[in-house]
């Protein structure tokens, strides 16, 4: 039966165009459905191989601007010496180079800091996302800084029969966004279900001991931080072209905390998770931006956020898991779990 | 066993120090294990048997002094590297993944063994499934070997300790060693337990593998053991059959402390 859930899924994602007529809420789910995209690249990091990266926000941004200049050009004086005239590129070669560039970035940031991980990793991805955020409000002549990049151009496909149409239309843009969503869910899914999953877990748990069966954890950790990267830029890029102005502010620490936040709610270490999550705090602001201040709003998210860590340490999406599975599995069996996390806590030693 | 004259030369430690600021964990220890063979390392507490496990895995640098495993100098290499050699080792404490099932702990010890590249994961290409497909075939034969095969889908952390011990074995074995290091194996184990385990030490031996055991269980190491040799303090004290250490003076004193060595 659950063979067919995510089929049951697609569909619902699929026809949502269809039925939601309301351009509002369609908006809100296109900024949601990009900001699952970056939560999931998060997830594999955090999730799997259970490095916390408190910059994330640095690739997503990098994709974002990576593809606005790609797809809007710039004229550059490199050092007063060399001058770098770029001419606008279509939208999709900024997508396909702010993908790459910031999954090249997670390949250094990987490089430099898993040497010495856990909280060295946390501290290098944060200020990762500060240097790249005064990159961007400081060079001025590349980024506008401040004054943001305008007019960023929206994605063209060449439709048989109509040409090259602009994505204006939020019904195409959700499905470009479900389009990539889906391909980032199938990477990661593909990943994670294969021996190189089983050696991110394996690291995640206790590293020496997949050391000791000859796992190479700097490769592995490092591919997750690729991949990671690169699909929170193919995220940023869906954003910049969307919202088509960027400007510093994309890097703030917030939009960090609002993908951890999704991951952790919706379930850490799960495929589902950051699409709970996400969908629930990517809604939340419109359920309840009628009655609270953008303040109010943030408390609202804080509270809620810990109540729901509080209930379902795990998130939500193991604990329906083991809720739908109680019920299909045996008779009462209370003392099963029990019994484990006695076994697991003695083996401490 | 009486051969090893014949056999080739696996591991060596030559003249190797390890220091923890100012204490001496190893200190100038040499010896050697031949190919097949079985051989014991004993110590009372704190001796250094652990020390020297992590010192040979990788884990832990040698100050002085060369280890060898079939001629490849094994100083400075990691410890993923050292595993790729062929020497893996258990753990004497946590030797398993607890939240995963016995199954999956089979197959992640399985790792390097797995054929399909990072295209054939991504593109979901013939290979992979192959691949996938031969590892749970081969963890099925492990879980058999070990006999955990009953207890497959359980979550490792579950099991009863001596179970745990067991698949930390197994993981071991999946790595497709030819040099078992096991640090106290069948600690936590009762002593139906102990003795299917050395059976199963047999058997793993019977397949041409070379194991080095640390065990405080001395009926254990003395009935398994072609050789045994006893750290203390980091030095080694007496080396040989398990009936000439059992009798050597210097070792029942390390063992019952000073004032004892009448017996
Ligand atoms: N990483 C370390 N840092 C500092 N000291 C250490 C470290 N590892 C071991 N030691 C010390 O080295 C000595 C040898 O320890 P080791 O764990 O090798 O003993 P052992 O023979 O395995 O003992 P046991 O039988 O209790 O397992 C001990 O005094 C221990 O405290
Ligand atoms: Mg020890």
């Amino acid at each position: 039966m659950s063979r067919y859930a995510p089929i049951f899924w697609l569909v619902i994602f699929l026809t949502v165009p269809l039925w939601l007529k309301d351009q509002y809420f369609l908006h809100v789910l296109i900024i949601t459905g990009i900001f699952i995209i970056a939560a999931m690249s998060l997830n594999l990091l955090l999730g799997f191989t259970g490095q916390l990266s408190l910059g994330h926000i640095a690739f997503f941004g990098i994709g974002a601007y990576a593809s606005s200049l790609t797809s809007v050009g710039f004229d550059v004086e490199l050092f007063g010496v060399v001058r770098v005239v770029h001419k606008p590129w279509p939208a999709v070669a900024g997508l396909i180079i702010g993908t790459a560039l910031a999954g090249f970035c997670g390949f250094l940031i990987g490089k430099l800091s898993f040497k010495v991980r856990g909280a060295y990793f946390i501290i290098v991805t944060l200020s990762f996302a500060e240097v790249t955020r005064l990159v961007a409000l400081n060079w001025v002549e590349l980024t506008q800084g401040p004054m943001a990049i305008n007019n960023v151009p929206p994605f063209t496909v060449g439709l048989p029969g109509l040409g090259y149409v602009a994505l204006w239309n939020k019904a195409y843009y959700y499905y470009l966004v479900l389009f990539i969503a889906i391909l980032a869910y199938i990477l990661i899914a593909r990943l994670v279900g294969s021996r190189i999953g089983r050696a991110m877990v394996a690291l995640k748990e206790n590293e020496s001991l997949a050391v000791s069966i000859g796992i190479d954890v700097t490769r592995y950790l490092i591919l997750g931080a690729v991949v990671s990267a690169a699909l929170a830029g193919a995220a940023g890029s869906l954003y910049a072209h969307y919202v088509k102005i960027i400007d510093p502010d994309v890097f703030h620490f917030m939009y960090t905390v609002t993908m951890i936040i999704m991951v952790i709610t919706g379930g850490k270490g799960t495929l589902a998770g950051p699409i709970v999550g996400g969908l629930i705090f990517g809604f939340l602001p419109v359920a309840v931006r009628s009655f609270a201040s953008p303040e109010v709003q943030w408390m609202i998210y804080g509270v809620f956020m810990i109540i729901i860590v509080f209930v379902l340490p795990q998130g939500i999406v193991p604990a329906v898991t083991q809720w739908i599975e109680s019920f299909r599995s045996r008779p009462p069996n209370d003392t099963g779990p029990a019994l484990a996390s006695l076994a697991t806590s003695r083996k401490e030693d | 066993m009486g051969q090893a004259s014949t056999n080739k030369q696996a591991l060596s430690l030559e003249h190797v120090s390890v220091n923890f600021g100012g204490l001496r964990a190893i200190a100038d220890v040499s010896f050697e294990v031949q190919d097949g063979e079985v051989v014991g390392l004993i110590g009372p507490n704190g001796a250094g048997k652990t020390t020297a496990f992590n010192l040979i895995t990788g884990f832990v640098r040698a100050f002085a002094g060369n280890i060898l495993y079939h001629g490849t100098q094994l100083n400075g290499l990691r410890p993923h590297e050292i595993a790729a050699l062929g020497l893996v080792r258990t753990f004497q404490r946590t030797s398993v993944f607890p939240n995963n099932t016995v199954f999956e702990n089979a197959l992640i010890g399985l790792h390097r063994r797995g054929r399909s590249t990072l295209w054939d994961t991504i593109l979901a290409l013939p290979r992979e499934r192959t691949s996938e497909k031969e590892l749970a075939d081969e963890a099925w034969d492990i879980l058999r070997t070990v006999g955990l095969d009953m207890r497959a889908s359980e979550p490792a952390g579950s099991l009863p300790y001596g179970e745990q011990r067991l698949v930390g074995v197994a993981l071991a074995l999946a790595a497709k060693p030819s040099m078992l290091l096991l640090d106290e194996p069948v600690s936590g184990m009762n002593a139906s337990e102990t003795v299917k385990f050395m059976k199963l030490i047999e058997a793993i031996r019977a397949r041409g593998m070379t194991i080095l055991l640390v065990e405080h269980d001395m009926r254990m190491v003395m009935g398994v053991s072609d050789r045994v040799v006893v750290l203390n303090h980091g030095q080694i004290i007496a080396e040989g059959t398990p009936a000439v250490v059992q009798r050597n003076p210097e070792v029942v004193q390390a063992y019952l402390g000073r004032g004892a060595a009448r017996a």
